[in-house]
C-alpha cells in the first residue's frame, strides 16, 4: 500500500522554481541521462507531487546523484526545469531528513 | 556502504558557514598564483577565481580518500568527522599532502589567464586575500540558507571594495555569480563575464598556425547553463589551432562526472570513463575550461589522453607564434 503525504504534495505545489507539472512523460529524460537511471526524473517527481513520501526517501540516493548537467532539461519538450527541480527535492530533503539548511 | 550524504553535506556547509568556503585555503594558497604580477589590490574590474583552481590539488587529495573509503566501514564514523571537523579544519591538511606540482600546475593556468588578459588590454585588480568562494556547491546541493547567507557575505564585500565588473576563471562561479547571485541578493548588479568571453570579445588576432590539433570538451555549465561554447573555439582557432569536437560537443556536451566526486566517487569514475571514450575516438590531446572537468577527466584517461586547460594551451599558442615577445 503507498501512504501519500498531503503535507509534502502541499510543499511540492508551493516550491517556488518546481515546474514538473508540464511533465507528460515522454521519457526523453530517462533516455539522455548519463547516468542511465530509470528513476529520474520524470517518475521521482510524480511522486513527489503526489506526496508519497516513501518513495522519495528511497530516491534519496539518486537525487543527490544527479549531475545536474542539464542534458535533459536541455532536450525536454515540456520545457521542465529539471535540474532546478532536483534542486528543490534535494533542499526539501536536506530541511526534513538531514537537518541542514 | 556507499558514502553517507547527511554528514559529507554538513561538513560542506559548516566550512561555508564557519570559514567561508566549502574546502578552506590558506591565505597563500589562495593568492599565492598572483606573487610577483604585480596585480593592483581591488578596482572596479577585477579578476574574480573564485579560488576553484587552487582547491584543485586539496580537492584531488579528498576525492582519492573519499574513493577509498566509500564501501568501508569507515563510512559510519563520518558523522564523528563532522563533530571534529566544527573545531578542527580538517581540509587543512588535506591541502597540506596536496603535491606541490599540482599546486604549481593550478597557479600557472591563473597566470596565464592573467597573462592572456593583459595581452587583450585588458585593465583589471585582484582581491587577494578579500577575494571568497562564490558558494555553487552548496547551491548546487539544496542547501539554500547557508547559501544566501554566504551570497550576501561576498556581495557585501564586493560593494565595499567598489567592484561593477567581475572577469570570472571557471563555469561554476560564472553561473553562480551571473545567474543565481542575482535572484538571492537584492540589488546585485555587477557585471560578471568569464574570461574567454571577454578575450573573444577583444577579436584576437589570428596567428600562424602551431601546426596542432585539439579535441573540445565543453564544460555542462558553460554550454547549457551559459549558452557559451563558441568562444572557445574562436579563441583555439585563432591561436592557430584545428578544432575537432568529440561526438557529443556544444549544448549535447557530455558530463565528466565531476559533480558525483565528493558523494559518489564509483559514479564519477564511470561517467568520466564513458567521457574519456568518446574524447580518445576524435584525438590524443583534449581542452578542457574547466578545473574540475581537468582533474576528473585526467583521472579516468590515465596515459590515454593528455588534458590540456585551454589557458595553458592558448598562452602556449602566443608564445609559440611570438618566441622573442
Amino acid at each position: 500500500m503507498l501512504r501519500a503525504s498531503s503535507e509534502l504534495a502541499a510543499r511540492m505545489k508551493e516550491a517556488e522554481g518546481f515546474n514538473a507539472w508540464a511533465c507528460f512523460h515522454c521519457g526523453t529524460c530517462t533516455a539522455l541521462c548519463p547516468l542511465g537511471y530509470e528513476i529520474l526524473p520524470r517518475k521521482l517527481f510524480r511522486e513527489a507531487m503526489l506526496g508519497l513520501e516513501d518513495r522519495v526517501r528511497a530516491s534519496i540516493p539518486q537525487i543527490f546523484s544527479c549531475l545536474l548537467c542539464r542534458m535533459c532539461e536541455e532536450n525536454c519538450p515540456a520545457e521542465v526545469h529539471i535540474a532546478e527541480n532536483i534542486r528543490t527535492l534535494r533542499y526539501l530533503i536536506n530541511r526534513q531528513e538531514f537537518g541542514l539548511k | 556502504m556507499s558514502l553517507p550524504i547527511a554528514p559529507i553535506l554538513g561538513i560542506l556547509s559548516d566550512n561555508l558557514r564557519k570559514r567561508g568556503s566549502v574546502l578552506p585555503l590558506s591565505k597563500r594558497t589562495a593568492t599565492g598564483w598572483a606573487r610577483g604580477l604585480g596585480l593592483p589590490r581591488g578596482g572596479e574590474t577585477i579578476l574574480y577565481t573564485g579560488q576553484m583552481y587552487q582547491m584543485i590539488p586539496a580537492l584531488e587529495v579528498m576525492s582519492a580518500q573519499m574513493a577509498a573509503l566509500e564501501n568501508s566501514f569507515m563510512t559510519r564514523f563520518f558523522g564523528i568527522g563532522r563533530v571534529f571537523n566544527k573545531f578542527v579544519n580538517l581540509s587543512f591538511f588535506m591541502s597540506l599532502s596536496a603535491s606541490s606540482e599540482k599546486k604549481r600546475h593550478s597557479n600557472q593556468v591563473l597566470r596565464d589567464i592573467a597573462g592572456l588578459l593583459r595581452e587583450a588590454g585588458v585593465e583589471f585588480g585582484y582581491l587577494y586575500e578579500e577575494e571568497l568562494y562564490a558558494g555553487a556547491l552548496v547551491h548546487d546541493e539544496g542547501m539554500d540558507e547557508v547559501f544566501a547567507n554566504h551570497a550576501r557575505r561576498v556581495a557585501e564585500r564586493l560593494k565595499k571594495q567598489g567592484v561593477r565588473r567581475l572577469i570570472t576563471v571557471d563555469p561554476h562561479t560564472t553561473n553562480i555569480l551571473r545567474q543565481v547571485y542575482p535572484r538571492y541578493v537584492k540589488d546585485f548588479d555587477i557585471q560578471v563575464q568569464s574570461y574567454l568571453e571577454v578575450l573573444a570579445e577583444a577579436h584576437p588576432e589570428a596567428t600562424e598556425p602551431v601546426n596542432g590539433e585539439v579535441v573540445v570538451h565543453d564544460s555542462c555549465v558553460y554550454a547549457r547553463y551559459e549558452k557559451m561554447f563558441d568562444q572557445p573555439r574562436e579563441l583555439l582557432r585563432a591561436a592557430g589551432l584545428a578544432v575537432r569536437d568529440p561526438e557529443l560537443s556544444g549544448k549535447s556536451s557530455h558530463c565528466c562526472g565531476g559533480p558525483l566526486e565528493s558523494l559518489f566517487p564509483a559514479e564519477a569514475h564511470r561517467i568520466s570513463g564513458a567521457r574519456v571514450d568518446q574524447l580518445e575516438a576524435k584525438g590524443k590531446n583534449v581542452v578542457t575550461m574547466c578545473p574540475i572537468c581537468k582533474v576528473n577527466l585526467s583521472k579516468a584517461a590515465g596515459n590515454r589522453l593528455i588534458i590540456h586547460d585551454i589557458a595553458t594551451t592558448l598562452a602556449a599558442c602566443r608564445r609559440q607564434a611570438a618566441p622573442n615577445g
